[in-house]
């Protein structure tokens, strides 16, 4: 039975079981690969998405929890606070090797989408569940808190 | 990790066999044991132990709630906890204002309706943090009673309402079958559900302060 939803902003319609993690259905029948598998089990971020605004693991929602719903991924984030926090990546060059800097990205803009000026407090809480193997983490705070400079709030 | 729990259990469950297969030999069959048994009968036989007063019926009431199935979402502070050990939940969980999570950091990010059998995250209908009024960590069963009875703390139930939620609600119902390798609460639920209408019917009583 075909699940229904908005992606990106572009009403879609797939065809696939309905337990089928939703990371899978995005990457293997929707060629969106740009949200990565980290770890399957909730808990390294790498595959966060937007659900109707806010941030999930994509990895532990199912195919037949997004019908009728909104869901946004990396390839399809957009304005202002999108665009300030590509902004502060690029500026700040946060990523090195760059694996979970799509999860890290998507969980910034929910964090200042809800926060505009979030405190090291609010980042701590916000940002935790997204691992780096890099540990980039100071220059991701940074380049939040530099994100906030623009944007109003 | 199934794989190597498995492997982990099976030269423990083949230990625990010749153990109690040694066990056996050494001390004769079940059978003789239970023939040099002295018997006793009914009037010289101890009688179950029965509350010895009807403060004492909230006293198998509150080890179910002290069960980390129930316990690990009652925490006292903005922490949920996990596990067995009630450990705080790994990546810095917090409580958040509406007992749902902070941001990016929701209960839905993870915790869906069921649990997640492929993944192993728990879940259930309503997953949520119990509001801070019903933190029930570190609390004697004195207190423990009081503030569960107290409706101003929990959510206006009176005791009829208690009995219900405990009865039906899906997430208190999840302790009993909390899937994966967690440990169900161990009074079987229609024993605490005898336990709890005995304690209701007696008027719900608290055990003293000093308790």
């Amino acid at each position: 039975m075909a699940t229904t939803f908005t992606l990106n902003g572009e009403k879609r319609s797939v065809d696939v079981d309905g337990e089928t993690p939703l990371l899978w259905m995005l990457r293997d029948d929707l060629k969106l690969t740009g949200t990565k598998f980290g770890c399957g089990a909730a808990l390294c971020g790498a595959c966060t998405v937007h659900l109707d605004g806010e941030s999930v693991r994509s990895c532990q929602i199912q195919v037949r929890d997004v019908e009728g719903r909104d869901v946004t991924t990396i390839e399809g984030v957009t304005g202002d606070v999108a665009a300030a926090v590509q902004a502060a990546w690029i500026k700040l060059d946060v990523a090195q090797c760059g694996f979970c800097q799509s999860g890290q990205v998507m969980s910034a803009v929910g964090l200042l989408s809800q926060i505009p000026k979030p405190t090291d407090a609010d980042i701590d809480k916000a940002m935790d569940g997204n691992i780096c193997r890099c540990a980039t983490y100071q220059r991701i705070r940074a380049a939040i808190h530099e994100a906030a400079k623009t944007l109003p709030g | 990790m199934p794989i190597q729990s498995k492997r982990t259990l099976l030269p423990i469950l083949i230990a625990a066999i010749a153990f109690g297969s040694a066990a056996m030999f050494f001390s004769g069959a079940p059978t003789a044991v239970a023939e040099t048994t002295p018997k006793t009968d009914a009037a010289t036989a101890p009688a179950t132990p029965a509350p010895s007063a009807s403060n004492d019926l909230f006293t198998p009431v509150a080890a179910v709630l002290r069960h980390p199935r129930c316990m690990n979402c009652h925490p006292r502070d903005d922490r949920p906890r996990q596990g067995d050990d009630r450990h705080p939940h790994l990546q810095n969980i917090v409580r958040g204002e509406d007992n749902l999570g902070f941001v990016n950091a929701r209960c839905t990010a993870c915790h869906r309706d069921e649990n997640n059998s492929y993944s192993g995250v728990p879940g259930a209908p309503n997953w949520h943090l119990a509001p801070l009024s019903m933190g029930w960590q570190g609390l004697n069963d004195a207190e423990l009673c009081t503030t569960l009875k107290d409706e101003t703390k929990n959510g206006g139930k009176d005791i009829a309402a208690l009995v219900k939620h405990m009865d039906e609600d899906k997430l208190v119902l999840w302790g009993w079958a909390p899937g994966g390798d967690r440990a169900p609460v161990t009074t079987p639920h229609p024993q605490f559900m005898t336990e709890l209408n005995a304690w209701a019917a007696a008027g719900a009583p608290c055990p003293a302060p000093a308790n």
